[in-house]
């Protein structure tokens, strides 16, 4: 499997010209075999959008349309699989969300759109202000086998990997846009570190490949902190870009190292097996009407 | 038997801030371009050289992101500046070859100053500041670049500047730099060492010093600022080993100043407030 990770730097608002720069991009993603192509959250908007967010908010079938067109008028006979992270208005509620498009004999296919769960409000952020929560997440089938995608801090709550891998996910595919701070550390800013940490440490828990998209450039002085990565399913970083600028890395993703990786630290087995009794825990804070009797006997 | 123990090691908690000047000069450097070149397409600056060593490390990082020529020093001497804040200035712009340009604006401030001859220290030092303001914003103008700011957070922090002058210009590389922080990122980038290891100063009156104003050190103030920003009350900072009178000057000084890290206070009337409910980012 084929793997491309184009990390972009869009004009802030510039929707339409940053669409323009990505038929290039695609031109020269496409000259070489590829399969899967993730891009950042917000990735032809910008991130820091503020009440702008109902100006370039888009329906998904129009933003599929516009990808699928950018990709087909580069690349006019070839098929491909496409994540993207953009500001959804679906009937005048609005999310932060990620689609994955596939696109084979020229027809283009919306198999899942992903809604961020985990809206940061703190700080810096201020999504829940102008953004709605998605509510559910999903796992779905793909050429390529079983996926799920999470957005920027989705992945910082271990319950929402955890989730994907029990559900069968195989691959995680994770758009975002990561403001840097942290300076007082080594030759990186510590929320890369940070960052780095976690991803590799979601692969190597549940044995999965790990496409990590992070958008770059300042917005308004806060400097996106780039860093797209490929994670295999030990917990290596096997590529990944710098910080600062666009950049495309790529792989060829061996999906059998799934396998092997399971098999020699078989964590999401147990995990299985043992899930049950932890969410039956009367200590944990769910609704009533989940739980069942549980049988002491 | 004795089991050996560990402890984790134990760190200063009043130490002022650290930085890795490298990693900090790099992202701030993509910071200068991203903002200038690439967000207003406005490829020069305009940077006041006081002398000192805010303005100095601004001045280099200016340098480095879009390249000497590109780059304007502007000195703007009062007639009761110190002589060696406009040869500490020349220093930096010898040394990295930017564009100098002297402008005295002791007609401009004295045209004013004539009227109010009475005017205490602390209003003829804002009215310097603001005409400063003034000139850097016409010289930007003239010379098709942006003014680029020169205040620390430190500074920021305790309100130690002229509201709507040194605050003033759109972009600043070291406003989220406590002072300590701007030496060590000065040492880093080679700005000429007078600067470094000069008494800051705002250069109103003989012999004026900055922390002879604030009544503490600039190590202390950033130590204690650090710990506030963090959530630390008063009374945890000196159970942990701050003195009680240098957490009460700054937490005074930071609690009075909110306003002057604002924009004006505009009453709302409408749910399209600008700002409070019609909010665009500033790059949009």
């Amino acid at each position: 499997m084929n793997v491309a990770i184009v990390q972009t730097k869009p004009r802030k608002g510039k929707y339409r010209e940053n669409l323009h720069d990505l038929r290039e991009v695609f031109a020269q993603v496409g000259s070489e075999p590829v399969d899967l192509i993730v891009l950042p959250e917000a990735a032809l908007t910008g991130y820091f959008l503020e009440g702008a967010v109902y100006e370039l908010a888009m329906d998904a079938p129009a933003f599929a349309d516009d990808i699928a067109a950018a990709w087909l008028e580069a690349n006019p006979k070839k098929d491909v699989d496409i994540v993207c992270g953009f500001y959804e208005n679906s009937d005048g509620t609005y999310y932060n969300s990620a689609m994955y498009l596939q696109i084979s004999n020229r027809e283009a296919h919306i198999k899942h759109v992903h809604r961020k769960m985990f809206l940061p409000t703190y700080g810096v952020f201020d999504e829940e202000r102008f953004l709605s929560r998605g509510r559910h997440l999903k796992t779905f089938d793909t050429r390529f086998g079983r996926m799920a995608m999470l957005i920027c801090e989705d992945s910082w709550h271990a319950i929402m990997p955890t989730i994907a891998a029990v559900k069968g996910a195989r691959i995680l595919v994770i758009p975002s846009a990561a403001p840097g701070r942290g300076i007082e550390g080594g030759d990186e800013l510590t929320s890369i570190v940070r960052w780095r940490a976690i991803l590799e440490s979601i692969a190597a828990e549940h044995g999965v490949f790990l496409l990590y998209a992070g958008l770059a450039g300042f917005e308004g002085g806060k400097g996106m902190t780039g860093s797209s990565r490929i994670v295999d399913p030990r917990g290596r970083t096997i590529v990944e870009a710098p910080p600062l600028g666009a950049h495309i890395i790529r792989a060829t993703l061996d999906l059998h190292e799934i396998d092997l990786a399971r098999a020699t630290l078989p964590l999401l087995g147990d995990l299985n097996a043992v899930l049950p009794d932890l969410l039956l825990d009367e200590e944990l804070p769910l609704p009533p009407m989940l739980r069942q009797p549980r049988d002491e006997s | 038997m004795t089991l050996p123990i560990i402890e984790p090691r134990q760190t200063d908690f009043t130490q002022p801030p650290a930085i890795n000047p490298a990693l900090t000069a790099q992202w701030l450097e993509a910071f200068l371009k991203d903002e200038l070149v690439g967000g207003r397409g406005i490829p020069r600056a305009v940077v006041g050289l006081s002398g000192g060593v805010d303005s100095a490390v601004t001045a280099y990082l200016c340098a480095r992101a879009l390249g000497p020529k590109n780059v304007f020093g502007i000195r703007m001497p009062y007639k009761h500046s110190s002589p060696s804040s406009l040869t500490d200035a020349h220093l930096v712009t010898e040394a990295i070859g930017i564009n100098e340009c002297t402008i005295e604006i002791t007609a401009a401030a004295d045209g004013y100053l004539q009227l109010e001859r009475d005017a205490d220290a602390r209003r003829r030092g804002n009215v310097l500041a603001r005409v400063r303001m003034l000139v850097l914003f016409d010289q930007s103008a003239k010379l098709n670049a942006l003014p680029v700011g020169t205040g620390n957070k430190t500074e920021r922090l305790l309100g130690y500047f002229t509201w709507h002058a040194d605050d003033s210009p759109p972009v600043n590389p070291i406003g989220d730099l406590y002072k300590s922080q701007v030496w060590k990122l000065a040492e880093y980038l080679g700005v000429p060492k007078p600067l470094v290891k000069k008494a800051p100063s705002a250069d109103l009156e003989a012999d004026q010093t900055d922390e002879g104003d604030l009544g503490i050190t600039y190590a202390k103030a950033d130590a204690v600022l650090t710990r506030i920003l963090e959530g630390y009350t008063n009374d945890q900072l000196v159970a942990r080993g701050f003195d009680r009178g240098e957490v009460e000057i700054v937490r005074k000084r930071l609690d009075g100043t909110h306003w002057k890290r604002h924009l004006p206070t505009t009453a709302m009337l409408s749910n399209t407030a600008i700002n409070e409910f019609y909010l665009r980012p500033v790059d949009f």
